[in-house]
């Protein structure tokens, strides 16, 4: 796993709440068995004019220019700024594969669908849950944003935030820990589990 | 202690526990063509070996076609959709793991035919990496949807990390009036708690709405309980489930079958178990419903009217509104059943079962679809439910009332094989989610019930079943 420790950047913000991973990445790049190379067409559909196909030359294709991405004022940003319920939808990991992709590490929002909150740190993404308060502040606010997950921060030019994140996820994230590799120093104890379990639960 | 249901079907599960984060032992985990490829690749490169390939079943369903199919994957036109369900068949086969093949008749929608194997079974954990997999909770199973990178947890170590849920309960008492289903509930409840309304929460469905309920319609409430943002939708065993479950082909017998029903008779929550948050729903009070949005929590009965942004005080709810009355051409204040339909589809994880395609068949029987439908779809969920469909002579209503008659699949639920939406149609669709593009980029997706496609495919407009 990508290990995540710190960030400074400016966030991309993208005003609507209840993003699913559908316009993320669209299912017509599902079609993929790799991992790598769904950047260029994360958020698709509103990114381009026209309708985005498995190998196609995405550097030459028509782009939206009213979408945030692609407001050159944010190039480079490595913080996502959204609103409430980011991820729902699909389980699909191609989003935050395509997130990670392009460039995003963290992503800032008032909640966030469960399944895509888990796949993001499994993708060395930060996902960060802020009030609405909070967010509705950081949509007007342009400058530098640094965080710090040790210390659980987010911080702007005067103020600082912080945020909540269970303390073994944090841990793994910190120090980009493999998620198998660990779980497999129980094996012996997974082992003795489900003898026990099929004793109990011959059916299974 | 009193526990909840979801408390106790954890509770069978714990491996270990530390700091906050449980690792539980998986008992099932149901494997397709999409959220896998890369899962299998990791474990190869990790060059570690599979847990155990009993826990694991494999089934292609998201990108096969649901038209003439006699020569199996070769059928896939399309080559990058062809490719994956290839891999999905090499690693079935590298890893041992039991596949049900695109030509087997037994194929269909993973959560169609984990059910109807017996695949699934009370008390059991099943991960699937599809958001659907809560549509296993109907039968008293812990069953969420992972990511890929737990599937191939899951593949190496049998277990997965888990953060306990809180609970909900949902209680529905009363009678569902006349071709009302369990999947106006579903929206009814989405529409009432929201969209993200359960989000870190398991929900049980209860009541005396629920007891009545058949399984099928258990498994389209549970099903959708991930519309409502919940980790998992759970209804506890009754009779109906043991009814439902014996003589499938991976049910238990004999001894095993005797020793498995007395576990699952104590899968439900203790009387004075605690649960965080409970809902109290009169179900003689919900009319059919319709998605007129870009989200399953935008819905409203049949013979409402789209909302106004205007008449909204919540900012960030009212951009949402203008975005998604922008996104799916409707005016502020429209009258649902004013609004003309070009395509019908009947078919997805949540309503392909034959319960859905008995109500569907029973309001199209001798009538025809309209004019304006440029195509109607009914798409089985599985090879088994389509054999069952046609011995009770279903496909033949369809046929003589305009419908095609498919091949089991996911089909037009999300458009990644051959059906799909054009941009600019708009469809009753029985399924699941009417995100932007989701059944095909700038397409408009209304959710309906199957008694409600049909009577719209009738009608060539939104309609309850009597007008
Ligand atoms: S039918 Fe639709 S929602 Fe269900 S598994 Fe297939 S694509 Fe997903």
């Amino acid at each position: 796993m990508k290990k995540f420790t710190s960030l400074s950047s400016i966030a991309m913000p993208l005003d609507r709440a209840n993003i699913d991973t559908d316009a993320i990445i669209p299912k017509q790049f599902l079609k993929s068995i790799k991992r790598s190379g769904f950047g260029p067409n994360l958020f698709d559909e509103w990114r381009y004019l026209d309708h985005g196909e498995v190998g196609m030359d995405n550097s030459i294709r028509p782009i939206n220019t009213d979408f945030v991405l692609n407001n050159p004022q944010y190039s480079g940003a490595q913080i996502l700024l959204t609103r409430r319920n980011f991820g729902c939808g699909s389980s699909r990991e191609h989003a935050p594969w395509a997130l990670e992709d392009f460039g995003f590490r963290a992503i800032i929002a008032p909640s966030f669908a469960d399944i895509f909150y888990n796949n993001c740190f499994k993708n060395g993404i930060l996902p960060i849950v802020l009030s609405h308060e909070i967010v509705d502040n950081l949509f007007k606010y342009s400058g530098n944003i640094v965080i710090n997950l040790e210390d659980q921060t987010v911080k702007t030019q005067n103020q600082v935030f912080n945020f909540d994140v269970d303390a073994e996820r944090k841990r793994r994230l910190l120090n980009g820990l493999d998620d198998i590799g660990l779980t497999l120093q129980y094996e012996n104890q997974i082992r003795s589990f489900e003898t026990e379990h099929f004793n109990k639960f011959p059916w299974l | 202690m009193a526990e909840t249901l979801y408390d106790k079907l954890m509770s069978a599960h714990i491996v270990r526990e530390q700091d906050g984060a449980t690792l539980i032992y998986i008992d099932r985990q149901l494997i397709h063509e999409v959220t896998s490829p890369q899962a299998f690749e990791g474990l190869t490169l990790s060059g570690r070996k599979l847990w155990r390939n009993k826990s694991n079943l494999a089934v292609p369903d998201h990108n096969v076609p649901t038209t003439e199919r006699s020569s199996g994957v070769n059928s896939i036109t399309d080559p990058v959709s062809r490719l994956q369900v290839e891999t999905l068949d090499k690693n079935c086969k590298t890893f041992d793991i039991n596949e049900i093949q695109m030509n087997d008749i037994r194929q269909g929608i993973v959560h169609v035919i984990g059910p109807e194997q017996g695949a699934t079974l009370p008390g059991m954990s099943i991960v699937c990496g599809d958001s659907h997999t809560t549509t296993h909770g109907a039968l008293g199973a812990l069953a969420f949807g992972i990511g890929t990178s737990e599937v191939e947890h899951v593949l190496a170590t049998g277990c997965l990390w888990q953060n306990k849920a809180k609970n909900m309960k949902i209680e529905v008492n009363g009678d569902l009036g006349d071709n009302i289903s369990a999947k106006d509930l579903a929206l009814y409840v989405i529409g009432k708690i929201g969209t993200a309304g359960g989000t870190g929460f398991a929900i049980e469905f209860c009541g005396t709405a629920i007891q009545s309920m058949s399984i099928e319609g258990r498994m389209t409430l549970c099903n959708m309980s991930i519309e409502a943002g919940a980790k998992v939708g759970i209804v506890a065993v009754d009779d109906k489930t043991v009814d439902y479950v014996k003589g499938r082909p991976f049910t238990p017998i004999d001894e095993n079958w005797d020793l498995a029903l007395e576990y699952w008779k104590t899968l439900h929550s203790d009387d004075d178990a605690h649960f965080d948050e409970s809902i109290v729903i009169d179900a003689s009070m919900i009319k059919p419903q319709v998605t007129w949005g870009t989200s399953p929590e935008m819905v409203v009965d049949i013979n409402g009217s789209t909302p106004d942004p205007e008449k909204e005080k919540d900012q960030v709810k009212a951009e949402s509104i203008r975005n998604a009355l922008k996104y799916i051409h409707l005016k502020p204040n429209t009258s649902l059943s004013s609004v003309a339909i070009d395509k019908v589809f009947i078919g997805s994880c949540t309503n392909s079962r034959i319960e859905d395609l008995r109500i569907a068949a029973s309001v199209a029987k001798g009538k025809k679809i309209a004019d304006n439908i440029k195509l109607a779809l009914v798409v089985p969920g599985s090879g088994l439910v389509k054999q069952q469909a046609e011995a009770e002579g279903l496909d033949q209503i369809f046929k003589d009332a305009g419908f095609e008659w498919r091949e089991p699949g996911c089909s037009m639920c999300l458009a990644m094989n051959a059906d799909k939406l054009e941009p600019g149609e708009r469809c009753a669709s029985t399924s699941n989610r009417n995100f932007e593009g989701r059944q095909g980029q700038g397409s408009f997706t209304h959710l309906v019930s199957p008694a409600i496609a049909a009577a719209s495919a009738i009608a060539g407009h939104f309609s309850g079943v009597d007008s």
